[in-house]
């Protein structure tokens, strides 16, 4: 099998296994196993893929030519490949807590559930591999169509009012801003191609190029700048393993991704660096940073505090890739896995909290470390990890975004940075601190342990990963350098 | 020999078959026989599109008099692409009436019913085929006659009134046309298109000449549905039976679009119609205005046929605007999107049929759970929708990059904005019923499928959409020949 077929078989592996859930709906345990085994098996293909591109090898394919002159054409390069692995990989944990979560909940619908979850990894596979604007734009479609049956899960009214804010701000501002955003690069560029260094050098003025690039980012909804953020918390009505997809896996990842690749590819480090406008940008992710942090503050259902959460820590993704220093670049790339690790270890705990003792709010979190000690100790490593204390994986990337910033001198990013960490360490530290060091206001109305043991290995195995990442993360990080050979300085 | 009289045959034999078919009796013959005559004609129209595409222009003398004093038939890449839209979605149109046509028309007028069908495709493919100004003015209104009395054959009592609404509006345009042609060929002696090319850029300054231009486009442009002409066309669409809103909304719109380009690029010429008169100030702003208003008006309808109904008029916003545009991309976007736009609303209003020969209804409240009751039908229509809305891997897709693509060349950011705002809107109204036919539990949950007569043309539609979404070789293709070829006739 050539690395070419096997970015094929990337986007083929979930695509059948969906066929698949849906012919096995009838037989939920034949049905979960044909989800772990494509996830297994997908995982599998874009380690190959890995192994390929380690060794050297061009790996590109092209699938079809849509319009004139632009094909929907695949490659892998260093963002590309770690996007997919952590997507893939995520795939399976998710599966395995999704299992539990379902059943544990008595939830309907389970079959259209496993079966869309299928399609959105499709999307995010297409999304991670794709050569060019047009090809990420087909499939950041089919990654916000295929997960709006997800967000509606639960059927009632709520549910439904949630999915509709989510699809109607990620399609307008898809259809409406990235869109035409796309289609103005490639009437100034001739082409959409992801290439090294840019193809907008020289062709579009400084003012031009801003406007662009604002265009793009808040384009690219999934990112959650602000203030296209709403859907995020909008999306809480869904079930726990989708916002787990959501917030972790696949869709915002998507974004985050899409704005780096952007950054890199169409405009290129260099050129941006000599347009001033960008600065605006990026204080724009900037304020999205401390004014999340500051909302977070204030929530009191846990998955919303989460929610805010995830849109100020993928602002410090976009804000990394707009400081435009090398290692911040590297530091955007490494924080889609750390955050990754980090969060979803944060929503597996919120939802065994929830599927165990049916608590959703953070005041009621008195002393439950003591009946859920591993689902409370999971929930203090995503937490430290968040606020980016060692020995979590949040520090690693951390540590790269601010040797950027003194790289440029951009104290504008180590300004927001302290800021946030100090805020992140305010809504978080006392959840922990409530749950191991103060007792219970009043015994639960059912005594309750752990969760289901599928959540509970799920959400150990996150935890372990956001911290054997901290030892263990020179592979990634010598990857993610390559992006410099590449494309940074 | 077939081919030589190709371009004639056409139009000859749904105009022999139509009183055939009246003289039959009962339900099944009459669709038999006209079944069999639209995909005579569709093969035809590929037939005659082939041979365009590879002998260049055909010119078809009548009755071998020779052009200008006779009547010429001239097919080139323009009208060829449309005959084969109008053929083809006649085709697939009769392939899955039969059911329909038993459930909404009278048994006894289902005979006249398949008379009047094959008489509106005659006036169709007529207007596309002549090289005759005079001539387009016969089938014009052939068309239009048949289409009054196919629409006043719905089941409900308004019917009556929306066909004759329709008819005092459309004789009121085609009349205006008549008009302009008369005007025309009283300062150049002739109603043969190329010969009326050649003779007007002598007399352009004549104000004869401006006036003639500006009966003939308010003409085409009220059987067009422009806004604000288009007032006939929602009661017309909701009342008529299901198959007939299918044809018309497919067809007979894209036909007057043909007209309209016709006679701007190819008669009058793009220098006179655009330099000398002020046309893009004309079409653009009513091409936007139509495409905004008529989408926000979509999103509060009830009954989800008038919404499709104004949906179709904000699409012909879009089609004009791109030729109010006068530039090769500009013109191809807007050929693109008619064939396009066929496509996706035949097969909306398909889905809607199938609905209404289950159900009866096609208001907003009764397709509550029909998701799950209907899978395959609302699954067209999801398809569908998704098209309208301009979802990549599908023909709407397409057709909005040209468009836009096509607007930023001419540095009109503005009408960038319009066009996008119209997709916007576009998924508020589609969804609204995705969301109720998917989401809501309706009065029970027992599969009530279409039959499968219905189900097949339908998603055949649907993976047309899909497969011209992906592949567009052809569609581009044919749409930038045309583009150029009225673009370069242009004296």
């Amino acid at each position: 099998m050539t690395a070419a077929m096997a970015l094929q078989l990337a986007l083929l592996v979930p695509l059948a296994g969906a066929a698949l859930i849906g012919l096995l709906g009838r037989w939920p345990n034949l049905r979960e196993t044909a989800t772990l085994a494509t996830a297994t098996a997908l995982f599998s293909t874009v380690i190959y893929i890995l192994l390929a591109l380690l060794g050297g090898e061009v790996v590109e394919t092209t699938l079809i030519e849509i319009l004139p002159g632009m094909s929907i054409a695949l490659h892998t390069e260093p963002l590309s490949i770690l996007f997919a692995l952590v997507a893939s990989g995520l795939w399976i944990v998710t599966s395995v807590y999704s299992i539990g979560y379902m059943r544990g909940n008595n939830e309907k619908n389970q079959t259209r559930f496993y079966l869309f979850f299928a399609i959105a990894l499709f999307g995010a596979m297409g999304v991670a591999f794709a050569a060019n604007l047009m090809t990420l734009f087909v499939f950041y479609e089919v990654l916000t169509l295929s997960t709006y049956p997800l967000v509606a899960h639960k059927g009632d009214a709520n549910a439904l009012k949630g999915a509709r804010t989510y699809l109607g701000i990620l399609l307008v501002t898809s259809i409406g801003l990235f869109l035409p955003a796309i289609i103005w690069t490639y009437a100034v560029a001739g082409t959409l191609d992801f290439v090294p260094g840019g193809i907008l050098e020289g062709k579009i003025s400084d003012s031009m190029a801003a406007l662009l690039l604002l265009l793009f980012v808040l384009g690219v909804g999934k990112a959650a700048v602000m203030p296209v953020h709403r859907w995020l918390p909008a999306a809480m009505v869904a079930p726990t393993p989708v916002s787990a997809l959501l917030h972790a896996v696949a869709v915002v990842k998507a974004g985050v991704f899409t704005i780096t690749k952007i950054v890199i590819y169409i405009f290129g480090v260099d050129m941006l660096a000599h347009v001033p406008a960008e600065k605006l940008v990026m204080y724009l992710a900037g304020f999205t940073v401390v004014t999340a942090s500051l909302i977070a503050l204030r929530q009191t259902n846990i998955k919303r505090m989460l929610a805010y959460s995830t849109i100020g820590q993928l602002s410090y993704i976009v804000l990394a890739a707009l400081a435009l220093a090398p290692y911040s670049e590297v530091g955007a790339a490494i924080h889609i896995v750390a955050h990754a690790f980090g969060k979803i270890t944060l929503f597996f705990t919120a939802g065994a909290i929830y599927v165990a003792s049916k608590k959703t709010e953070v005041n009621q979190l008195h002393g439950i470390g003591w009946r859920m000690p591993w689902t409370m100790t999971a929930f203090a490593i995503g937490a430290l990890s968040m606020i980016g204390v060692p020995p979590t994986a949040g520090f690693v990337s951390k540590w790269f975004i601010i040797a950027g910033a003194f790289q440029l001198e951009n104290y504008f990013v180590l300004g927001v940075l302290i800021l946030s960490t100090g805020l992140t360490a305010a809504y978080f530290l006392p959840i922990v601190f409530r749950a191991f060091f103060q007792k219970e206001l009043e015994p639960p109305a059912k005594d309750h342990g752990e969760a289901p043991w599928q959540m509970v290995l799920a959400l150990s195995t996150t935890a372990a990963l956001t911290l054997l990442f901290f030892f263990f993360n020179s592979p990634v990080v010598l990857l993610e350098l390559g992006i410099l050979g590449m494309g940074g300085k | 020999m077939i081919q030589q009289h190709l371009s004639i045959l056409l139009v000859v034999i749904p105009l022999l078959a139509a009183p055939i078919v009246a003289m039959l009796r009962g339900s099944r013959l009459p669709w038999l026989l006209t079944l069999l005559i639209t995909w005579v004609c569709f093969a035809l129209a590929g037939i005659q599109l082939w041979t365009v595409a590879t002998h260049g222009t055909i010119s078809y003398e009548l009755g071998g008099w020779e052009p200008p004093w006779g009547i010429e038939y001239r097919i080139d890449a323009l009208n060829a692409f449309i005959a084969l839209i109008v053929a083809g979605i006649a085709a697939l149109t009769m392939s899955y009436a039969f059911r329909s046509v038993e459930k909404e028309i009278r048994s006894e007028k289902t005979p006249l019913f398949y008379t009047a069908f094959l008489l509106c495709m005659t006036g169709l493919l007529g207007i596309t085929q002549t090289g005759d100004a005079f001539n387009v003015f016969v089938f014009l209104e052939i068309s239009s006659l048949s289409t009054y009395a196919l629409i006043s054959m719905g089941r409900d009592r308004r019917a009556l009134t929306a066909a004759f609404s329709y008819l005092i509006m459309g004789t009121i345009g085609a009349t205006f046309f008549l008009i302009g042609v008369g005007l025309l060929y009283s300062v150049t002696g002739t109603l043969n298109m190329v010969d009326l090319a050649e003779r007007i850029p002598q007399v352009s300054s004549m104000r004869t000449l401006h006036t003639a231009f500006a009966f003939i486009v308010v003409g085409v442009s009220l059987k067009l549905a422009l806004f604000p002409l288009h007032l006939w066309l929602p009661n017309a669409y909701t009342f008529a039976p299901s198959i007939v809103t299918v044809f018309i909304a497919a067809t007979s719109t894209k036909v007057a679009i043909y007209v309209l380009a016709r006679f701007i690029f190819t008669v009058f010429g793009a220098d006179f119609a655009f330099g000398v008169m002020p046309t893009t100030w004309l079409l653009v702003p009513l091409a936007i205005i139509g495409l905004l208003s008529a989408s926000a008006v979509a999103i509060g309808q009830n009954k989800i046929k008038r919404m499709l109904a104004y949906s179709s008029v904000a699409q012909i916003g879009y089609m004009v605007l791109g030729i109010g545009m006068a530039t090769s991309a500009g013109l191809t976007a807007a050929l693109l999107h008619v064939f396009n736009h066929a496509l996706m609303k035949a097969a909306l209003f398909m889905a809607l049929g199938a609905v209404f020969y289950r159900f009866g209804s096609v208001y907003l409240d009764d397709m509550r759970g029909l998701g799950k009751r209907m899978p395959w039908t609302m699954g067209a229509f999801v398809a569908g929708g998704l098209s309208l809305i301009g979802v990549p891997l599908t023909v709407g897709f397409i057709s909005k990059w040209h468009l836009i693509l096509a607007a930023i060349e001419l540095g009109w950011w503005p009408v960038v904005v319009a066009i996008v705002v119209g997709s916007l809107l576009a998924i508020v109204y589609i969804w609204r019923v995705v969301e109720v036919a998917y989401f809501q539990e309706g009065k029970s949950n027992e599969r009530c499928e279409a039959p499968l007569s219905m189900l097949v043309p339908m998603w055949a539609l649907v993976g047309a959409n899909i497969w011209f979404g992906v592949d567009t070789r052809l569609t581009v293709g044919m749409a930038q020949h045309a583009a150029q070829l009225l673009m370069g006739v242009s004296p």
